[in-house]
């Protein structure tokens, strides 16, 4: 559904993206890792066209999506953080996206879902921190697109909404759609990721499923593969002064 | 657009902000409507405070929403809309809620003494009508200073630097120029300066539909000169309408190639 070709991105001097070449074709949970800085948001925000490429294509169902942007009617995008016009009202906040996108939707249910019956006719200003999560929540899924992207979506949730949220997750996985997370949490990815990118100093360094990523790096954990792959940039670095090249090239044949 | 338009419109009409603005016009126009009963005078004081306030006002505001709306700007970006539409209707919504607080709180007061039936109708007319242009072109400017710089600190600092410039230091440049050139024929000079000022342009508008000569210093005299006092009229208006017409294209096309 989506390839991406040689996405370049440099915000100044600084490099973000380096050349990303990428596929997300399979339905199911692909885990876009990667420390901080990394790029992640930066290839998300490309493939939203919030952020536009300094060179590549991103090509979404045999279309470049440059300048376009009926293509967002695809996809569905929970953002990292929740803010929104004070003196709207949830209602009118929702009847907007409805406004906006039209179509048919299912708001209601994700309404009954996080109990937001109370909160319809209050200001989003004067709601809290999860509640807004929960509305966040609400705007991204009330659609049923074929690609859902979530952007740290863990961030500020109680347990129980967490909980909610990885059903929800996996039930979007059910319709066969492509969904693409990014985070910091390794367990989330342990349990919900099917395949994962790791993306490191703009330059894709892993990518594959979940399985091959562990026997690849012969660990029993998600957590301990990345450290490995970070332990093994870092040695190349230190010791022997390796350009950044060869360090690619140490990397890459595992994939 | 206009789906952007009025959900920022139902955002900023319920926006405190937008009392307090239009509540203040309100309290000024009927405290000087008490003290003077000449609606001509009335005018004049008005066009004073409305020359410095709405320009000041517009700015801060414009610059204060677009970063309060940041994130939200994002999650629109993301929604099958084009960019164009999310900015276009944001500055119309910032700029039109404005115009309505000023169209309210001054308007209704003079309603209340009877300006329709007063011959001063078209001069308070040209008031309404400069402030609500100077509300579309300092929210424009404040806009596309938000937009150009990430940096809200210096995104505020140089937006009060833009209407401290416009609203005071021009004019003293301005007359040091005209004492400086003194002995050259300054007619030129002095109608291309006052047209760079959209804040000068409109205090000639007023004045030259008020038609106090007395007021009017040399600008206006020249304006007048010039242009006759109908076409000066028309052609202040178009400039100003420029004045809105370049910085909201700048919106535009600063926004296309943005990243967010």
């Amino acid at each position: 559904m989506i390839s991406i070709n040689k996405l370049h991105k440099a915000f100044g001097k600084n490099k973000v993206l380096k050349g990303i070449d990428v596929n997300f074709n399979e339905p199911g949970i692909t885990a876009v890792l990667g420390p901080n800085g990394s790029g992640k948001t930066t290839l998300i925000k490309c493939i939203l066209g919030m952020v536009i490429p300094n060179d590549g294509t991103i090509i979404l169902d045999d279309k470049n999506i440059k300048g376009e942007w009926e293509y967002r009617n695809k996809i569905d995008y929970l953002p990292q953080i929740a803010r929104f016009p004070e003196n709207l009202k949830v209602k009118e906040l929702l009847s907007m996206i409805k406004d906006i996108r039209g179509g048919e939707e299912n708001s209601e249910r994700y309404i009954k879902l996080f109990n937001l019956e109370p909160f319809l006719n209050q200001r989003l200003g004067n709601l809290s921190g999860g509640t807004l999560q929960k509305v966040n929540i609400t705007l991204a899924l009330m659609y049923d697109s074929p690609l859902l992207i979530l952007d740290e979506p863990t961030t500020g949730l109680d347990p129980l909404a967490l909980v909610r949220l990885k059903k929800l997750i996996l039930e979007e996985k059910a319709k066969g759609k492509i969904i693409l997370i990014t985070t910091h949490i390794m367990s989330f990815v342990e349990e919900m990721a099917d395949n994962v990118v790791f993306l490191l100093e703009g330059n894709i360094h892993f990518e594959g499923s979940l399985q091959q990523l562990k026997t690849n790096y012969k660990s029993e954990k998600v957590e301990e593969a990345i450290a490995k792959i970070l332990e093994g940039k870092n040695y190349n670095f230190s010791s022997n002064g390796h350009s950044k090249r060869d360090v690619e090239l140490k990397i890459q044949p595992n994939i | 657009m206009l789906k952007i338009l009025k959900y920022v419109g139902y955002d900023l009409l319920r926006s405190r902000w937008t009392y307090i603005y239009c509540s203040f016009f309100l309290m000024i126009s009927l405290s000087l409507l008490f003290l003077s009963s000449d609606l001509s005078k009335v005018v004049i004081s008005l066009m004073n405070i409305v020359l410095l306030i709405v320009p000041l006002i517009a700015t801060m505001f414009g610059v204060m929403y677009y970063y309060n709306s940041r994130e939200f700007i994002e999650l629109l970006l993301a929604q099958p809309i084009k960019r164009s539409n999310i900015f276009l209707g944001q500055y119309i919504g910032i700029a039109g809620s404005l115009s309505i607080s000023l169209i309210i709180g001054i308007g209704v007061p003079f309603l209340i003494y009877g300006v329709f039936n007063s011959p001063e109708i078209w001069n308070f007319m040209i008031l309404l009508v400069t402030g609500v242009l100077l509300s579309f072109i300092f929210s424009a400017i404040a806009l596309l200073i938000a937009l150009k710089n990430e940096n809200r600190i210096k995104g505020f600092g140089l937006a009060i630097l833009v209407w401290l410039f416009l609203a005071v230091i021009y004019d003293g440049i301005f007359l040091l120029g005209l004492i400086w050139f003194n002995d050259y024929p300054l007619d030129n000079f002095a109608i291309i300066g006052s047209i760079l000022n959209p804040i000068d342009l409109s205090r000639i508008l007023i004045l030259l539909k008020l038609d106090i000569s007395a007021l009017m210093g040399f600008t206006g005299a020249v304006f007048q000169k010039f242009f006759g006092t109908g076409l000066g009229i028309a052609a202040a208006i178009s400039v100003l309408i420029a004045w809105i017409g370049i910085p909201a294209w700048r919106i535009k096309s600063v926004s296309q190639t943005k990243d967010f």
